[in-house]
């Protein structure tokens, strides 16, 4: 075990072009499970958490630009997030418990790739998009491009997660974050949600997005229902057949924590109540 | 390396991922943090970090270069318990006590945070931390009394 501590992000960079397959070590809470369980024995370790710079929040031009190494409990009482983007601080509020929210950070959330990631329905909603740097230079995806399947990423060796961009969304109509999990705290979800709704003032759909997590090897937008609903009012056939459609873009699995049925209707019934208007809020 | 425990300035020169759990415990002999799960699933281990709670089974010694560490041990003075700590043995908050020093540091930090003193806060401040013992509605007392400042 290597133990290498960057103290600069140029640092940072430099190190992890040499060790290309040192682990980068952000909050820990994922790394260190797998750490005492003797699954990183032999393995180098390059510690971000001296990198103030990546550590901040800060006014970008039409957003905010979120560093790697903020923190859940950050997030989750930050004025700026809790104004513009509150599913996503709602999301970071149901991360583990206080102890993981305080360590746990939004690169190492994203970077860890897991299909139950709380944070990852809201930010594919607010169509956040990541910043990666290497020592070579910087290059930005969109959020649901970063992941390649369970617990994979499109990263490249050497290359680090430096923030997460956050463009204003304009005032939804109506908005919903929505885990269903067994303990409230702790438990990883069965799935969990969250959807952005803009009307027309005839009540006309201008346009919604809803994203599902836990529901595929990666969170999933329901591109088939979003199309659909585009442009038409929310009547009981117009609900019922985008209710149906969200089936087209998850493929959720029978696992330890639930059944493929349970996940699909859990989450039409939850999608159906946010378009009659029953969940979520202004 | 340098890091201050409980106000008091520590040096540790061992291996830097090395829990900062075992390095309480065993290179600076504070055994009040308890380990239950060694996974930050069951909170026993809680330690507060720059005033914020932490699973110390989870954090390697070598990201706590600086900072401040403050365990159970730091609640109580000489003589006296703390009020949190007094409020646990009068309302039954403790039985077979394995949760109990992750409790109150959770408790700790929310009541430094100026959380709010509500049932249900108190409930969302120790839901990182598990209990076999006693159901938790004696915990949520005990910690609803010291907050309030009752007897
Ligand atoms: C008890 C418990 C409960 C949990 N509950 C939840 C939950 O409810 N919801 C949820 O979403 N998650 C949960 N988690 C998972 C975890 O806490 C989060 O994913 C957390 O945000 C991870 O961040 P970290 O900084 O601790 O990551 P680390 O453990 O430091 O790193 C995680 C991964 O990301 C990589 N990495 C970290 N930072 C970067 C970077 N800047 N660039 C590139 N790669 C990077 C690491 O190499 C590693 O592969 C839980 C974990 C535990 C132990
Ligand atoms: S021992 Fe650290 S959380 Fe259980
Ligand atoms: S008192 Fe025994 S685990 Fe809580």
């Amino acid at each position: 075990m290597r133990f290498l501590r960057a103290r600069t992000p140029e640092e940072a960079l430099r190190l992890a072009e040499k060790h290309p397959d040192a682990k980068p070590l952000a909050g820990g809470t994922d790394l260190m499970v797998a750490w005492n369980a003797g699954r990183l024995d032999g393995k180098t370790m390059l510690d971000l958490s001296p990198l103030k710079a990546w550590a901040r929040i800060s006014p970008a031009k039409d957003g905010a630009d979120v560093g790697a190494l903020v923190t859940h409990a950050r997030l989750m009482r930050h004025p700026e997030v809790l104004k513009f983007w509150p599913l996503l601080a709602e999301a970071c509020g149901t991360v583990g418990g206080p102890q993981i929210q305080a360590r746990g950070t939004l690169g190492g959330n994203i970077a860890n790739a897991s299909p139950a990631g709380d944070p990852f329905p809201p930010l594919a909603v607010y169509e956040a998009r990541v910043r990666l740097v290497h020592a070579g230079g910087r290059r930005e995806l969109a959020f649901l491009d970063v992941f390649a399947g369970v617990k994979k990423t499109h990263l490249a060796p050497g290359e680090l997660i430096e923030s997460v961009h956050l463009p204003h969304p304009p005032k939804p109509s109506r908005q919903l974050f929505r885990k269903i999990g067994t303990r409230a705290a702790q438990a990883i979800s069965k799935t969990m949600m969250a959807g952005l709704l803009w009307l027309e003032r005839d009540g006309a759909v201008r346009e919604v997005r809803f994203a599902l997590g836990s529901m595929a090897p990666t969170v999933k937008r329901l591109h088939a229902a979003e199309e659909f609903l585009r442009g038409r009012r929310l009547d009981r056939p117009t609900v019922d057949k985008a209710v149906e459609l969200l089936a087209a873009d998850v493929s959720p699995i029978d696992d330890v924590r639930s059944t493929r049925a349970y996940r699909l209707r859990a989450a039409q019934n939850v999608f159906r109540g946010f378009l009659e208007g029953r969940l979520g809020r202004s | 390396m340098k890091l201050t425990v409980n106000g008091k300035k520590r040096s540790y020169a061992g291996l830097p991922f090395k829990r900062l759990l075992d390095v309480l415990r065993e290179d600076f002999g504070l055994t009040g943090t308890k380990e239950g799960c060694g996974e930050g699933e069951c909170g026993a281990c809680t330690v507060l970090v720059d005033g914020e709670p932490v699973n110390s089974c989870l954090v390697p010694v070598g990201q706590m270069e600086g900072a401040q560490v403050e365990t159970v041990e730091s609640l109580a003075s000489a003589k006296k318990l703390s009020r949190l700590q007094s409020a646990f043995l009068e309302k039954g908050g403790a039985q077979c006590g394995i949760c109990t020093p992750g409790m109150l540091m959770a408790a700790e930090a929310h009541r430094r945070a100026g959380g709010k003193k509500t049932r249900q806060a108190v409930c969302t401040a120790v839901s990182g931390n598990l209990c076999r013992c006693t159901g938790y509605k004696h915990i949520v007392d005990s910690v609803m009394a010291a907050l309030k400042g009752r007897k």
